[in-house]
């Protein structure tokens, strides 16, 4: 059975408040292979966001079941690199620092965190910026600082919850360059949530569609495309296009992204 | 390959030797009079309006003492004055770190835990609303006339300001953050502090601005119910003296105190928190 990276059976998550109950995600099932990229799409507030956090630990399930590396999860987990829409920095700290955070809080080898830490700015090209503090930085370098701290560590697992839904549409394209270009050299099993179709097909390895509440999954697409991708060779790809279609039509012809 | 060539160029990769302040026209000198001018110009205003009516005794000088005289009795009696101003300055910076220590510990318990918060908000703003004046006689029925009725009395009227702001700023931690470090395996204390204290200072700091300048208050006050030294007692001799030049000089030393004081903890702030937003001077290095 064991062996996925990631695997959600029948998993629904109820939230109760005093006026009403909402339905986030219900019955949704899903295996991630170590090493894939599932890219989950859904228009906002279709549960998908409390999906991945239920996959961290951080929201517990109200029926169903999570399991994260073959061990279930009932608590917070720790294997795996979290990024939110929001890059979450301290304020405070310089954009090294913000990254060695991973580090301090795990207590984890100094000397090891600190040429990881210089690789990871290296491959996302922060150098340069190391001492920055984040109001002096972009909000596409923020969100690649944000990236480095969830790589610190070497997660088995990344979740990302819209990582670049803040960012412009050439920052955008941009970060999701990159990111494919981490995910091949690292290796990482990545699980990706967007309400963005292109972002979705030019990432992942295979694109879960979400209805919008109660989120659904319903449908699977693989993306047969080749694992390096570049904007310039994907848009111009007749697949993409296709694949992009279908999406839009699965999530009712209004969505438009 | 091509989004390679995009990234090397959208990268400002020429901002490189940036992280620095870009430095500001004029010297030291020059910067230190544009900050000062106005509250200069405005204070000897001020001065000069009091130096005027005085002087030219448009107000009987038993009621408004010329600054000259002022000045004098400050340079007669200045070793009876430095002795007094000593004591309170001693009960106020007691009773303002007390009250520091205090509030931050008090506001601790109040942002972590929901039953603190429910015990002890009442007592809390008990201790605010109850008129400080009012209950410093009992102090000293209870305390004597030493420090200590001063102390508590300082503590209690700076206390409220602490544990207001360090609740605010304990509260004000961004959840995306306490859910990372949750996934962070850290345990409460790492989170506290690499986190959410950082994170609370600003607010921590206006609150210990608040509460200093009340700390003073609290210690003349103090004082005034009973004492055979410090400030406030030195206020009520020279009131019953109507020594009006002693009565300046007394007021100029207290305020003094409050300024002083005022201005270390700014200075606290500044070294605490020099990337807070309220004192950024910076404008940021990337734009993309």
């Amino acid at each position: 059975m064991s062996g996925a990276a990631v695997e959600l059976t029948g998993l629904t998550v109820r939230f109760v408040s005093r006026r009403r109950r909402t339905v986030a995600v219900d019955d949704v099932t899903l295996r991630v292979e170590p090493g894939e990229f599932v890219a989950i799409v859904g228009p906002s507030g279709c549960g998908k966001s409390t999906l991945l956090r239920a996959v961290a630990g951080l929201v517990p399930p109200t029926a169903g079941s999570v399991t994260l590396l073959g061990q279930p999860v009932t608590r917070p987990q720790t294997d795996i690199g979290f990024v939110f829409q929001r890059p979450a920095l301290l304020e405070w700290r310089g954009a090294r620092k913000n990254i060695l955070l991973q580090a301090e809080m795990r207590g984890l080898d100094r000397a090891w965190a600190a040429r990881r830490a210089d690789e990871l700015i290296e491959l996302t090209g922060l150098t340069g910026f190391e001492r920055a503090l984040p109001h002096e930085l972009s909000g596409g370098m923020q969100q690649r600082v944000a990236l480095c701290r969830a790589l610190l560590h070497q997660p088995p697992v990344l979740l990302m919850d819209e990582p670049f839904g803040a960012l412009d549409a050439l920052t955008r394209e941009q970060l999701n360059a990159e990111l494919n270009r981490i995910w091949r050299e690292t290796g990482t099993t990545i699980l990706l949530v967007t309400h963005s179709i292109a972002e979705a097909v030019f990432l992942g390895t295979r694109v879960e569609v979400m209805s919008p509440r109660p989120g659904r999954i319903v449908s699977t697409l693989p993306v047969d495309l080749p694992v390096e991708r570049s904007y310039a060779q994907v848009m111009t790809d007749e697949r993409f296009d296709r694949l992009s279609s279908s999406i839009r039509l699965l999530l009712g012809a209004g969505a438009n992204h | 390959m091509s989004e390679q060539i995009v990234d090397r160029q959208l990268t400002p990769r020429g901002a490189r030797q940036v992280p620095s302040a870009p430095p500001r026209p004029g010297t030291r000198l020059v910067r230190l009079v544009e900050a000062l001018w106005r509250p200069a110009l405005l204070l000897g205003a001020v001065f000069a309006a009091w130096w005027f009516v005085a002087e030219r005794e448009y107000v009987a000088n038993y009621l408004v003492p010329t600054p000259a005289q002022v000045a004098a009795k400050m340079t007669d009696e200045w070793s009876f004055l430095l002795r007094n101003t000593f004591v309170t300055l001693y009960e106020t910076v007691i009773g303002f770190v007390l009250a520091a220590l205090l509030g931050l510990g008090t506001a601790i318990l109040i942002a972590y835990s929901r039953t603190m918060e429910k015990a002890i908000y009442p007592i809390v703003l008990f201790a605010q609303v109850i008129p400080k004046i009012a209950i410093a006689p009992l102090l000293v029925v209870w305390f004597g006339v030493g420090f200590t009725p001063k102390i508590v009395l300082a503590v209690l009227i700076a206390f409220f300001p602490v544990v207001i702001s360090g609740v605010a700023g304990l509260r004000s931690t961004d959840p995306e953050l306490i859910e990372l470090s949750a996934t962070m395996g850290a345990g409460p204390w790492r989170t506290f502090r690499k986190i959410r204290f950082p994170n609370a200072l600003p607010h921590l700091m206006s609150g210990l601005k608040v509460a200093v300048t009340l700390a003073v208050v609290g210690a003349v006050v103090g004082e005034f119910v009973g004492a055979d030294k410090g400030l406030g007692y030195v206020l009520l001799v020279a009131n019953g003296n109507l020594d009006a030049a002693l009565l300046f000089a007394d007021l100029i030393l207290m305020s003094l105190i409050g300024i002083v004081l005022f201005m270390l903890v700014e200075v606290a702030e500044a070294l605490l928190i020099p990337w807070h937003a309220s004192r950024r001077s910076g404008v940021p290095l990337t734009t993309s």
